[in-house]
């Protein structure tokens, strides 16, 4: 029996296709369906209105992150809106029996690092979210969707979702990162490279021997930010680093279903020779210790580099860049290296995982946050949060001068009381700089990878963590 | 469910100039803080309306008074980039606004406008600027959207617009919100689901 090969993709999507609807597009079956309390209310409302009920609660779980006040777990919360939100989601929980790692859970945290470490997030399934993120869970070899409330309404009431099936890019990253880059860089660097908008109408396929090396984390950066260049969904192939991770958590295949459950996993990877609708390739040891300077991804640029100019760029880039200038208050052609920061930020569904904090936590050692910096550290779930703590992590940030805070979304999108004020400029771990993203209307963000924002802290301003951290090992070059 | 075909859509039209206008920008996070999706208009592009003590300064385009009633949203490529919130769409058209011409839109934020039955059509940056022109010129011009044609005409001009296709169909006949047809799908979900060994209900 010949098969025509086919990439994970076009297996996933075949697997989980139930039929074409009239318009043309095909009706998906989801599924693992995760909620949360900012997308969900409006759809169970929906839900109510049309006198339908959740088909599926068994998968569809939910969990409580972006209005989480990181100070203070205590309710009802001082925000009304937010207690509100977070109420709403366990009657709704309740009533249709879904399970919900709610507040006070050790289980609680982003909806994006609670599917991991669940093992809800599986090789060769399905995932939907209300949540543009939802690509973070394609490091597993799943094809995931974040979806509009409409949807999510559509996938409780029916555990599938309309959608048209996606292009496939391969974008193959070989060779060793240089010392100081890491994960956030090779993900900045593809959307820099290939636009904001570069990865419309694709799933991206990471690939090459760069992401054969990774960890399930370090794939899980590079998947999450997919949407940042267009892509609705971004994958690894499944491999042993995949079924590792995954081998003994609560919701994985028990040991005497564990061969013939990982045998199917590993079927869905790639076949070789499979099709591909793009292929793009890139030398790890090009890629640098990569920092935004502008109000999207893409306008991003390696530390050494100085800000761009007006005439310097494209001709179809100009207005943007010269708003992106204007908002950021930077001088164009001056290095982006010394910009003053007034806030650091590490955390969000990118980069608020344990090895993030681990490797930030080598080169916080012995040295205090700059005065004037306001510096927070916000585990991306409650298990990272206790695992930090029981290694003496949360120690280390702290005796640095970070605020060590309870896990949720913060300031990545401040919808809870995590938010720059006024104008200031924030070395952030996060996934976006869009004019207003974390809280002020005139608020500054420049991302970047954790240990660059432990660079950012410690010395006040954006800097080569390479030179700042010379004296340690690892980072330096 | 049934929904009435869109075939044209009418009014006047109002431009907000700028590329990769994400969704953040149209509603920022912290005025999603509700369970429901009412009020979401008065946010729309809240924090470029809006000067720093919070007063509306009156000069954004759609604040503009002849630009008042407007329910055409003309703006430039990757139109709603970003996070998938469909309160930035649900804000656009709780507005007031009934169809969004652009030079091109990110995937969800057109997913999430066509299920509310708000096309989203594109144009050519030669004929956007024709047109952003001619409303400039004359705020009260009425633009009529023909979705059959994928034409929009505004007095004398008249410009080609794409739509997706699948979109097109499912606006022109009614079915732009799937909700119905995916629950006629149900045995058929339940027969692929049971093929799939992780989607086993547990007891």
């Amino acid at each position: 029996m010949s098969e025509q090969p086919r990439n994970l993709f076009q297996k996933v999507w075949d697997a989980h296709r139930i039929r074409e609807l009239e318009s043309g597009v095909t009706q998906l079956l989801i599924g693992a369906h995760l909620i949360h309390e900012v997308t969900s209310p409006q759809a169970f409302g929906m839900l109510r209105d049309l006198g339908l009920s959740v088909k599926r609660p068994d998968r569809t779980f939910a969990t409580v992150d972006h209005i989480v006040p990181t100070h203070s777990l205590v309710e009802p919360f001082e925000d009304p809106l937010a207690d509100e939100m977070i109420r709403e989601l366990r009657k709704n929980c309740a009533e249709y029996g879904i399970e919900f790692f709610d507040v006070g859970s050790r289980f609680q945290g982003i909806v994006h690092m609670v599917g991991p470490e669940q093992g809800i997030t599986q090789p060769g399934t399905t995932i939907a979210c209300g949540d543009s993120h939802t690509s973070t869970h394609g490091a597993f070899g799943a094809i995931a969707f974040g979806i509009g409330t409409s949807q999510v309404r559509d996938i409780l009431a029916t555990q599938t979702m309309a959608i048209k099936p996606l292009k496939v890019r391969r974008i193959e990253v070989n060779g060793e990162l240089p010392p100081g880059v890491y994960a956030k860089d090779v993900i900045l660097h593809i959307i820099k490279t290939l636009g904001v908008n570069g990865g419309l109408g694709y799933a991206y396929e990471y690939a090459g021997t760069t992401f054969d090396g990774f960890t399930m984390e370090e794939r899980m950066t590079v998947c999450n930010m997919s949407i940042e260049g267009g892509a609705r969904a971004g994958y690894v192939n499944p491999d042993q680093t995949t079924l590792d991770y995954l081998r003994g958590r609560p919701y994985a295949p028990s040991e005497s279903e564990w061969d013939e459950a990982t045998d199917r996993w590993l079927s869905f990877a790639s076949d070789p020779g499979c099709h591909y609708d793009d292929i793009v390739v890139i030398d790890a040891a090009e890629i640098e210790p990569t920092v935004t300077w502008g109000i999207n991804p893409g306008q991003a640029i390696s530390i050494s580099e100085h800000i761009p100019t007006v005439e310097g760029s494209k001709e179809s880039e100009r207005e943007n860049v010269a708003l992106a200038l204007k908002h950021m208050q930077l001088t164009p052609g001056a290095p982006i290296a010394g910009t003053k920061v007034d806030v650091a930020f590490m955390g969000s569904c990118t980069n608020g995982r344990l090895s993030d904090f681990i490797e930030a936590a080598r080169y916080l050692k012995g040295r205090k946050v700059s005065p004037g910096v306001k510096a927070i550290a916000v585990p991306g779930s409650t298990l990272v949060k206790e695992e930090c703590e029981k290694r003496g992590i949360d120690r280390v940030f702290m005796d640095a001068g970070f605020e060590w805070r309870s896990a949720g979304c913060s300031m990545c999108l401040a919808m809870n009381p995590d938010k720059l004020v006024g104008d200031q400029l924030c070395a952030s771990s996060s996934n976006r700089n869009f004019i207003g993203r974390q809280g002020s209307a005139t608020g500054r963000t420049v991302l970047m990878s954790p240990v660059m924002v432990a660079a950012a802290a410690v010395t006040g301003h954006v800097a080569d963590a390479r030179q700042v951290f010379a004296s340690q090992e690892g980072v330096a070059a | 469910m049934a929904l009435a075909p869109i075939r044209r859509i009418s009014g006047r039209a109002v431009h907000v100039p700028g590329e990769d206008i994400d969704t953040d920008r149209i509603i920022p996070a912290r005025y999603l803080r509700s369970v429901t999706f009412d009020g979401l208009g008065e946010h729309l592009f809240r924090d470029v309306r809006y000067d720093a003590d919070g007063e509306l300064h009156g000069q954004h385009p759609i604040d503009r008074p002849e630009h008042k009633g407007a329910e055409i949203l003309i703006s430039g490529s990757n139109f709603g980039c970003g996070s998938s919130r469909e309160h930035a769409p649900q804000a656009i058209w709780r507005w007031g606004f009934k169809a969004v011409i652009a030079g091109s839109f990110a995937e969800i934020f057109f997913g999430n406008s066509t299920t509310l039955g708000m096309p989203c059509l594109t144009a050519s940056d030669s004929d956007l600027q024709r047109l952003t022109d001619a409303v400039s010129a004359d705020p009260s011009l009425e633009l009529d959207i023909d979705l059959e044609a994928l034409r929009v005409t505004a007095g004398d001009l008249s410009i080609p617009v794409t739509l997706e296709e699948s979109a097109r169909q499912a606006l022109l006949e009614g079915r732009w919100d799937p909700i119905a047809e995916l629950l006629e799908g149900s045995d058929a979900t339940d027969a692929v689901a049971g093929s799939l060994p992780y989607m086993q209900a547990t007891s």
